[in-house]
């Protein structure tokens, strides 16, 4: 009995918890929302953030997205094959990336590249009373330091995913084309032919401006939430990995219905 | 009496549902040194952060230049901490920026020089802690009583009208402590700043401070100039004034009985 | 220093960000391919559409000329009611013949259209008369098993 009551505790505490939780992260997003005047007015500020999550994250992204597409070519062309339409490849390819991996396995990549390095180094930078300091010399820590890495992570997202879905391309190019020897004219024109600009491109970059605000917001508010202690910030970073990665395919799928549903 | 530029009038704080201080009232004038002592735990560092409106009292209040912090917004409070520079017992430096780039935050983000004065300020500050010759190195290459040197270089920036130094002794060799020592009186008398010094150096305290707190028990066990103190007969200042380890003045932090704890 | 470093690694990001994009747009979308920019809409009245969908494309000898811009069911004839968009390049006499068809066994379905011979052309606000219903699958085995089992009787 009193077992069973410890358990429905634990379960109320969690979900109670993960409520004022969510509540303490919509906060700080419109605190941000507040305090960004400054990350455009200086953008150096924004800059120099959109080096550490964008640029610091594209070898991976590239290296990635080279692979993703080549295996997708691999994949497609076998099965593509069987039914005889191995010229539908560059289409398979281009809408597998465009619509879904582009975004999806970017944000992905990105919380665990540019999230973890942001959870850790605000978590530090609190645990070390660096934004006590600051609020201390009357400058705002949100303005001058979570703003910027906000707005960079957004402005960085569908960046990524726009070279993440080129460069996936041009790997299912190189084995389809190259080394498997599909036709190139076919493998261009069918992809032109059946890949929408609005309803598939233009989608796909609204998807990762979404994931790159809830990536970004996440990372931000666990490290501004993080106990300023060395295991606080750890289970921080490993938080970001796994909510991140929760709520991007969660959205994703949401997303996804309202496009093809709208 | 009206020469007092911070007044603490029956704060009572505590984090989470611990009481931490019971009924505090200090008063410290403008243009004098003055120090809170007091035991590890006690409560110090706390009273320099309600004083720069980090936190809110849970009752009484603070009052910097007769406006009482708690109730200001979030403009009146940075508006009275541009006016203020704190010194945090562990530095707080940026770990992101040099040296240089630190002493230079506080100028960068509240004023519109141009960098050539910057610079010329920056130097001027390190150089009276000591450090012109690190400016470049960034905060992790320094040593513990270096980073607090260019902390201290860092409060005081701006040139504020009231200066708060957590532990400004901690880890400094005896020469440097002589050094600061000078320099926290120089400023306060130079530029007409008040200060504000948490400590545990009772010589050093004693020998240069102009009034001194004494908190214990959440509450000012003693005040009074050093003189004052000196003569005074309370056992509490006494044991504290000598480093006695038997006194009114507990080591441990309030607990069980110590048999009770090892079930004896 | 720094800032030189940061400006000009940002700028080559956002540089292969706007090429990789542009690459998308021309080179995999249809931005500039089929560009179907300005247009004139007609209407035709379907039996049944089958599976025809808004954005479909609509063809004039295999050749992209239009999409499907909506379908609405017409509560009063109890016959769907297609709008196209035809593009301005385009047209097509008065008495074309309008047709679904699927593109494949199980593809797509698309409008295809087929010209007639009168002299005027239809234009904006135009209704195409005549036209031919999609082909449902299931009425065709349907009927063909009912075919089928009237023969064997
Ligand atoms: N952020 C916090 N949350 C909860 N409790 C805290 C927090 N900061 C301090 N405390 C508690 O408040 C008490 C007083 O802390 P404070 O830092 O003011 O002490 P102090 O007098 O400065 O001590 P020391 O001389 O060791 O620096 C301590 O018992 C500490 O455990
Ligand atoms: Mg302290």
């Amino acid at each position: 009995m009193k077992s069973l009551i410890n358990f429905f505790e634990k379960v109320g505490f969690s979900v109670t918890s993960r409520i004022h939780r969510l509540g303490t992260a919509t906060r700080l997003f419109f605190l941000i929302l507040l305090a960004s005047g400054e990350s455009f007015k200086r953008f150096q500020l924004t800059m120099k953030e959109i080096y550490f999550t964008g640029v610091m994250s594209l070898v991976i992204i590239i290296v990635s997205a080279f692979f993703v597409g080549m295996v997708l070519g691999l994949q497609g062309y076998y099965t593509l094959q069987k039914y005889g339409s191995s010229e539908a490849i560059g289409v398979l390819v281009a809408l597998a990336l465009v619509r879904e991996l582009g975004p999806v396995v970017t944000a992905l990549l990105f919380a665990g590249r540019a999230g973890t390095a942001i959870t850790a180094e605000i978590g530090l930078m609190k645990a070390t009373e660096q934004l006590s300091a600051m609020e201390m010399m009357a400058v705002n820590p949100v303005g001058r330091i979570i703003a910027p890495r906000f707005w960079a992570g957004v402005i960085a997202m569908p960046i990524l995913a726009a070279i993440f879905s080129m460069v996936g391309i041009l790997g299912g190019y190189v084995v389809a084309v190259i080394v498997i020897g599909v036709d190139e004219g076919a493998f261009w024109s069918q992809m032109q032919a059946n890949v929408d600009f609005r309803y598939d491109i233009v989608n796909g970059v609204i998807k990762s401006l979404v994931f790159g605000v809830a990536c970004t917001i996440i990372a931000l508010f666990e490290g501004y939430d993080a106990p300023p202690t060395a295991e606080g910030v750890s289970r921080a970073t490993t938080r970001t990995v796994v909510t991140s990665s929760l709520v991007i395919l969660g959205l994703d799928f949401i997303l996804t219905s309202f496009m093809i549903g709208g | 009496m009206s020469d007092n530029l911070i007044t603490i009038e029956n704060l009572t704080f505590g984090y989470g549902t611990e009481i931490l201080h019971k009924g505090i009232n200090m008063e410290f004038q403008r243009g004098k040194v003055s120090a809170i002592m007091g035991g590890s735990g006690s409560g110090k560092t706390t009273i320099l952060k309600l004083i720069g409106g980090q936190i809110k009292p849970k009752s009484g209040s603070v009052s910097v230049d007769n406006q009482i912090v708690h109730k200001q917004n979030l403009d009146g409070i940075y508006k009275l901490r541009r006016k203020m520079g704190m010194l945090f017992q562990h530095g707080a430096l940026f770990t992101d920026l040099s040296v240089y780039e630190n002493v230079a935050f506080p100028m960068r983000e509240h004023t519109d020089l141009p960098e050539n004065i910057i610079k010329d300020l920056v130097l001027m500050k390190l150089n009276a802690v000591g450090l012109r010759g690190a400016y470049k190195l960034m905060p992790t290459e320094l040593s513990g009583g270096m980073a607090r040197r260019v902390a201290l270089a860092r409060a005081i920036a701006l040139d504020p009208d009231i200066i708060m130094y957590d532990e400004p002794f901690a880890g400094l060799d005896p020469i440097s402590m002589a050094v600061i020592c000078d320099l926290i009186r120089t400023l306060n008398d130079a530029l007409g700043a008040t200060s504000i010094i948490v400590t545990h150096d009772v010589a050093e305290t004693f020998s240069f401070a102009d009034y001194i707190y004494f908190v214990a028990d959440g509450i000012v066990a003693a005040e009074g100039s050093p003189k004052q103190l000196m003569a005074s007969k309370l056992p509490f200042v006494k044991q504290f004034i000598h480093s006695e380890k038997d006194g009114p003045v507990p080591f441990h932090v309030s607990a069980p009985s110590y048999n009770s704890d090892l079930s004896l | 220093m720094d800032k030189i470093k940061f400006d000009a690694w940002v700028g080559i990001f956002v540089a292969i960000g706007v090429i990789s994009l542009l690459g998308l747009a021309m080179k995999v979308g249809n931005l500039t391919s089929n560009d179907i920019r300005e247009t004139y809409s007609v209407i035709a009245h379907f039996e049944n559409i089958g599976g025809l969908k808004p954005r479909a494309p609509v063809k004039g000898a295999g050749v992209v000329v239009g999409r499907v811009k909506s379908i609405i069911f017409d509560t009063e004839a109890y016959h769907a009611i297609v709008k196209i968009d035809i593009d301005k390049r385009y047209v097509f006499p008065k008495d074309t013949f309008a047709n679904i068809y699927t593109a494949g066994l199980l593809g797509e379905q698309y409008i295809g259209l087929e010209a007639g011979g009168d002299m005027k052309n239809l234009s904006e606000g135009d209704r195409i008369t005549q036209t031919q219903d999609a082909v449902v699958l299931e009425k065709l085995i349907s009927q063909f098993l009912y075919t089928k089992a009237s023969e064997e009787d």
